[in-house]
């Protein structure tokens, strides 16, 4: 099964291998993701950035490099090292009300140097408004400061509940024109042939993630869901490797078996089982965990168990998923995933990020609890932060908000088991 | 049987001791929070006439911002369930609380039998709360006490934002420097902190009864606003500061209920 090599001593090593636990595998593949860019661009090769939604299938299959500022913003706000990015990019004149993600990399256009993570400067940029529109205007001051070319794809949010079939021929169309811009740009050929087979690594792929996250309907479930948000950094970098269907397969076979045996990573006595809802705030992941566990408060949903898996075997299709990711498509198709969710993985309780960076999330997140509340009859309780921008956050504050959280799920628990309704 | 509960705030701390979870015994208040010698003062101020003995205490719970750093309670319970357990003793009619203390400001929604159903808590900012108050006293050269009959000297309202402490500050300065009244600005102030946290309230939906708690809610020129603000009435009890710590003495009566 070795399918990726990376050099660790000068000794060659198989990342992807039966031994391997899946956690391995998928660090190891992400770190690779990273070091993979940062040779590429040392030999010559042109680097793209792309948005996380971009459908990166159409550069995989051009064999083209590509590296995801979000992601690479959220991992350096893990490391605790944004701060200065933050500091650097408002010093320029971005506001604080600006996303964090986007100050974090339009710093990182100016510094070039990062300790917790480095990557290459980009050559060219692959921008989709699908989930953020802030980014348009992100990318293009990366465009025109950087002076690289940007390559749009402009993908409308969808009022109707379905991608009408106007919008599918717009988005299909762009998706050519792309093909052949970037043709030109790269000297580098598209393949139908390898579309194909690059479709099919990418469903494989998020038929894989979602096998694994479906195996948190379990009870207890298998695994701390903070464990998701690491993990889910392979789809949006790698997912149209067979490499990732690998190791996200044999992270599903490992939940899979832990749920035959009753066991879980979560270090707690799983007391109650909540959706997350929102980005992660990353800055203070472990904190946030931590306060968590200390009430046996386990993750064992978020949007991003469907969210990043795309299933699909042909152009329209794919354009299709691309278009119907959250944040795009309307409040009553955003209510029904979170419902299905909740359902389907027996969720006691949505705890909600109510996350300054993102406007367009936190816009519809109001109406949409509301309305989730009104219809699962769950518990919810948001708390303030920021995907990056670690000033927001106060863990007082959280702390309190957390431990009421609690003791609401426990009082409905209570009263529910004495038959006693809201 | 005598239970206590003990709310550890940021600006004050409250203790009283209740019989059987049913009626108030004694109550004390000091006038320094968390990280002080407040907490200490408390025991001490409350056991030191004899009237009540440590001993005769089955069981203690502590609230409140302190509350994760008092360790001679039996148990700790958020803030928000104390308040909401205060009130429900106080108004067992009450469905909507408005809360405002030293640094937090939050509204909660109970069901008929006291239970907390959901809540909302201001963000990461003073505004609407009584560290906000706090300040334009210090500014207006008025001791805070004074500030509800003040406003109610108001022959119009100054406007004073609601987004931000350090924004209303100078808008006070410069009020003061046109030369407004004083009880105009006060009135424009308390303004300021209802619709600040009547936000929090509607965004529950409010139902009544509403009643405030915490020690804002002495300042009758601030409950005059949040009843505006909230288009009904608004109750509050002859000592709203106490209700954090009322709850946390019935939760402490529950729990040696069950020990039992």
């Amino acid at each position: 099964m070795p399918l990726t090599k990376r050099r660790r001593n000068d000794k060659e090593v198989f990342i992807v291998t039966e031994e391997k636990k899946a956690s391995e595998m998928i660090k190891e593949l992400m770190d690779k993701h990273y070091e993979d860019a940062l040779e590429a661009k040392k030999n010559g090769e042109l680097v793209g950035w792309a948005a996380s939604n971009f459908p990166q299938e159409l550069a995989e299959c051009m064999g083209l490099v590509l590296v995801y500022p979000e992601n690479h913003a959220a991992a350096v706000s893990a490391k605790k090292a944004s701060m200065p990015f933050l500091e650097y990019a408002e010093g320029q004149g971005y506001s604080t009300d600006i996303c964090s993600y986007a100050r974090i990399n339009l710093a990182f256009k100016d510094i070039k140097e990062c300790e917790a993570l480095q990557i290459p400067m980009p050559d060219y940029l692959l921008c989709c408004n699908n989930i953020c529109d802030l980014m348009v205007k992100w990318y293009e001051n990366l465009a025109i400061e950087l002076n690289i070319p940007l390559f749009m794809l402009d993908i409308p949010y969808n009022t109707e509940p379905t991608v009408t079939p106007a919008r599918l021929e717009y988005i299909k169309e762009q998706f050519y024109i792309i093909i052949k811009q970037l043709e030109e740009f790269t000297g580098k050929k598209f393949s139908e042939e390898r579309f194909k087979e690059v479709m099919e690594i990418s469903s494989a792929s998020g038929l894989a993630w979602k096998r694994a996250m479906s195996t948190l309907t379990a009870t207890p479930s298998p695994m701390n869901g903070f464990e998701m948000f690491t993990y889910m950094g392979i789809l949006v970098c790698n997912k149209a490797r067979k490499e990732t269907t690998v190791a996200l397969n044999k992270l599903a076979e490992e939940l899979e078996e832990r749920v035959k045996k009753g066991e879980t990573s979560y270090k707690a006595e799983e007391k109650h089982r909540i959706l997350s809802e929102g980005i992660a705030c990353w800055p203070f992941l472990g904190h946030n965990m931590k306060t968590l566990m200390q009430y046996g408060i386990n993750v064992v949903g978020a949007i991003y168990c469907d969210a990043f898996a795309k299933v699909y075997s042909n152009l329209d299709e794919m354009a299709i998923a691309y278009a119907e990711v959250p944040n795009c498509v309307n409040l009553e198709r955003e209510v029904a995933s979170r419902v299905k969710i909740i359902k389907d993985h027996n969720v006691e309780g949505m705890l909600i990020h109510s996350n300054r960076s993102c406007k367009k999330w936190d816009g519809f997140m109001f109406e949409m609890e509301r309305r989730i509340a009104q219809e699962t009859g769950i518990a919810t309780a948001y708390f303030d932060g920021d995907q990056s921008d670690p000033r927001v956050f106060s863990k007082a504050q959280y702390e309190t908000r957390i431990q009421s959280f609690y003791e609401v799920m426990a009082q409905k628990k209570a009263a529910a088991a004495v038959g006693e309704g809201n | 049987m005598y239970t206590l509960g003990i709310d550890i705030g940021s600006t004050s701390s409250k203790a009283v001791v209740m019989k059987d979870g049913k009626v108030i015994v004694k109550k004390v208040l000091v006038k320094v929070g968390t990280g002080t010698s407040g907490p200490a003062q408390l025991l001490q101020n409350l056991f030191e006439d004899q009237e009540i003995q440590q001993i005769d205490i089955q069981r203690t719970v502590v609230t409140g911002y302190g509350r994760m750093s008092f360790k001679e309670a039996d148990k700790q319970i958020s803030e928000l369930s104390c308040h909401a357990r205060g009130v429900h003793f106080l108004f067992p009619s009450a469905r909507t609380v408005i809360d405002i203390g030293g640094q937090d400001a939050k509204a909660l929604k109970l069901n008929e039998r006291g239970m907390l159903l959901n809540f909302s808590m201001n963000d990461k900012c003073a505004a609407g709360t009584g560290r906000f108050l706090d300040v334009m006293a210090r500014v207006l050269e008025t001791d805070i006490d004074d500030m509800g009959s003040l406003s109610a000297q108001a022959q119009t309202e100054a406007s004073i934002s609601s987004v931000c402490t350090v924004f209303a500050e100078s808008e006070v300065i410069s009020h003061l420097s046109r030369g407004t009244r004083t009880p105009d600005i006060i009135a424009g102030i308390h303004r300021s902190v209802a619709q600040r946290v009547g936000m929090l309230a509607h965004k529950l939906g409010v139902e009544n009864d509403v009643v405030m708690t915490g020690g804002v809610a002495q300042n009758s020129g601030v409950v005059k606003a949040m009843a505006e603000a909230l288009k009904t009435s608004v109750r509050v009890s002859e000592y709203p500061q106490y209700t954090g710590a009322i709850g946390a003495a019935i939760y402490a009566f529950d729990e040696a209920e069950k020990k039992r």
